[in-house]
């Protein structure tokens, strides 16, 4: 699992292109959105990407959004449990 | 005969419009007032010029990062002539920008266009798709500043600073702003050129102005001045 994170965290970094950021900064049960890393609607919409892209799974309930990315740790957790 | 070179000083008006701060970004250089603040000799690339504009400048704001090119030049652009002229005693409805250039978005349609050509690997990317127009640069901007005013974003084949001018001079005859930030925002692949310039009203612009730098006139061959000027 610390691999997954720590693999996501670099993941998350380049694709949201969080400049000044490193994994070290990013603290895995921290919220992505709002108060953590600050993202948007738009890095939301660029992490579901992602989650297609790099591990080959399909939101189908746009609804599971806001649980699978609460913060890194529900992201692997959730990669963990899907991935094909 | 006038030096067609030289510029139109205020001096030489009563009232009207002049131009308060400009800067103007080609070529690996840095202008703002006429002062070089940045120049490498060696090819930079795009990405790296304005990154090493924008932490020169010490700018702290980490949606830079997020932009596409065209956003980050406006940004930067708009940033270093603010830098020397406030706008803040404006109400951000009686603040306007006028932009342009001749590719409009292109360079970051074909960014778009790589996410999307292969069928068997089609990932479309949602913070390249949102810049493909050229007036999220002017949107970009207006977050930044709170601007709230009239804009436009104009493309023209090559600067056109009669086109820039008749369309401000516009909004400043209608009364719809009392300031306006206008210019050229081209970028093409590592190739760019910014001029951005604010024009204000003569009397509000002559309190709290940068030091060194005399106001212009705001006409075409003005703006033709700053866009040819090195």
């Amino acid at each position: 699992m610390d691999e997954l994170i720590l693999k996501l965290k670099k993941e998350v970094i380049e694709q949201l292109n969080l400049e000044e950021t490193t994994p070290d900064d990013i603290n895995p049960d921290s919220p992505l959105f709002g108060e953590g890393l600050g993202l948007d609607s738009i890095d939301a919409l660029e992490l579901i990407v992602l989650l297609e892209k790099n591990y080959g799974i399909k939101i189908e309930d746009p609804k599971d959004g806001k649980k699978i990315f609460f913060s890194i740790r529900t992201m692997a957790e959730y990669i963990t449990e899907h991935k094909k | 005969m006038a030096d067609a070179m030289q510029p139109s000083y205020t001096r030489k008006i009563k009232m009207g419009q002049i131009i308060t701060s400009y800067s103007h970004l080609h070529d690996n250089k840095v202008i703002v007032n006429g002062r070089i603040i940045f120049y490498q000799e060696n090819i930079l690339k795009f990405a790296d010029f304005v990154k090493t504009v924008f932490k020169q400048e010490q700018f702290i704001y980490p949606r830079f990062y997020k932009m596409d090119a065209i956003s980050k030049l406006g940004f930067l652009a708009t940033e270093l002539v603010l830098k020397e002229k406030t706008i803040e005693g404006y109400l951000p409805e009686a603040m306007g920008i006028v932009l342009s250039n001749s590719s409009a978005s292109l360079d970051t349609d074909i960014a778009h266009n790589e996410t999307i050509k292969d069928r068997s690997s089609y990932f479309p990317s949602p913070s390249v798709f949102v810049y493909t127009l050229p007036n999220i640069a002017i949107g970009e901007v207006c977050i930044k500043n709170k601007i709230k005013g009239e804009n436009a974003f104009l493309i023209s084949e090559a600067f056109d600073g009669k086109l820039l001018f008749d369309y401000v001079n516009e909004l400043f005859k209608s009364k719809r702003v009392e300031a306006c930030l206008c210019g050229w925002v081209e970028v093409m692949a590592n190739n760019c050129n910014a001029m951005v310039a604010l024009v204000e009203n003569t009397g509000a612009a002559l309190d709290g102005r940068s030091s060194g730098f005399e106001p212009m006139l705001f006409n075409e061959e003005n703006l033709n001045l700053i866009m040819t000027r090195n």
